[in-house]
């Protein structure tokens, strides 16, 4: 039986279609969740998707936070299930409070569209499991509300604990502190991700196939679980 | 009838892109001595009834943890009764 992996649509969300099939790719069963229902079919992981949830009305993420969906999802994630926020899903992972710090308007003002070369510095989450100390990738990023910002202890306490998951290369493309692309929480089981793993999947459409390791790394941290 | 203002502003430690980019057009549009502009949001939030008790702390809350994010923002609640 091949694992549950749900994969929510909050109303703009744009990349939930690409997150389900990197999912499969992985070779996981994607399952559509939806922002307005508390059930999450009993799914053993969730991906919140890229896009504009609500409009990014008020701020990115700030609306969805409190969709009915999110309950569940915040509830699963404190008892230990697998939760990867992409772009607008990290905003919301900020905005719940599973993940410390803020995600806010690129320094440049200018919204970023580019193949990013990153370096994977955590592979004890469940995420990045897949993946080599120290490994360079390269996958799409695209974002206008991008910068990570947290206060300096919170920004040490992520350094000293190994919580940075991924960090820019080459170019710091949106102003985040410490060129943090992506974190986790304490327990490594909630990640957050500001560039885009789902469109780096197959090589007829992505840059690279680096992000499979992300969905592969989820599958492999439950069978073992 | 009542009205509730509710300011949210940038803390100043943190960068405000935008107010950055308004602050680079007054000068250019020939405002001088400009030092700085920071950049906010304001809502007006209209009710009917008074704003008291439970109702005031309900919206104590709802600004602190919908209308700002308080890692980021912080918020001035105004309560006005009766305005004209």
């Amino acid at each position: 039986m091949s694992l549950r992996v749900g994969v929510v649509t909050f109303p703009g969300s744009l990349d939930d279609r690409d997150a389900a099939r990197a999912v499969r790719i992985a070779g996981g069963e994607a399952v559509s969740l939806w922002h307005g229902d508390d059930d999450l079919k009993k799914v053993d992981a969730v991906v919140l998707p890229g896009g504009f949830s609500y409009g990014d009305y008020l701020r990115c993420g700030a609306i969805a936070r409190f969709a009915p969906v999110m309950n569940s999802v915040v509830e699963r994630a404190n008892a230990g299930m697998p939760v990867l926020g992409i772009c607008n899903g990290f905003q919301i992972l900020c905005e719940s409070h599973l993940l410390p710090g803020a995600l806010t308007r690129n320094d440049s003002l200018h919204f970023m569209c580019r193949d990013q070369r990153l370096r994977i510095e955590n592979t004890s989450s469940s995420w990045t499991s897949d993946f080599m100390a120290g490994q360079e990738i390269v996958i799409p990023l695209k974002n206008g509300e991008g910068g990570y910002v947290a206060d300096e202890r919170t920004l040490d306490a992520l350094e000293a604990e190994g919580r940075v998951v991924a960090r820019y290369l080459d170019m710091n493309p949106n102003g985040s502190r410490r060129d943090i692309a992506g974190i986790c929480n304490e327990r490594g089981n909630v990640v957050g991700l500001m560039p885009h793993p789902e469109h780096a999947v197959e090589s007829l459409t992505g840059p690279t196939t680096d992000g499979i390791p992300f969905f592969t790394s989820v599958l492999k941290s439950l069978v073992n679980a | 009838m009542a009205r509730v203002v509710v300011d949210v502003m940038l803390k100043p430690e943190i960068l405000d892109p935008q107010g950055r980019a308004v602050a680079g057009s007054l000068r250019r549009l020939g405002l001088t001595g400009v030092t700085d502009v920071r950049q906010g949001k304001q809502f007006i939030i209209d009710l009917d009834g008074v704003v008291q008790g439970a109702r005031l702390e309900l919206l104590e809350t709802l600004a602190a943890e919908l209308l700002s994010n308080p890692v980021i923002e912080d918020y001035k609640l105004q309560v006005i009764e009766d305005p004209a």
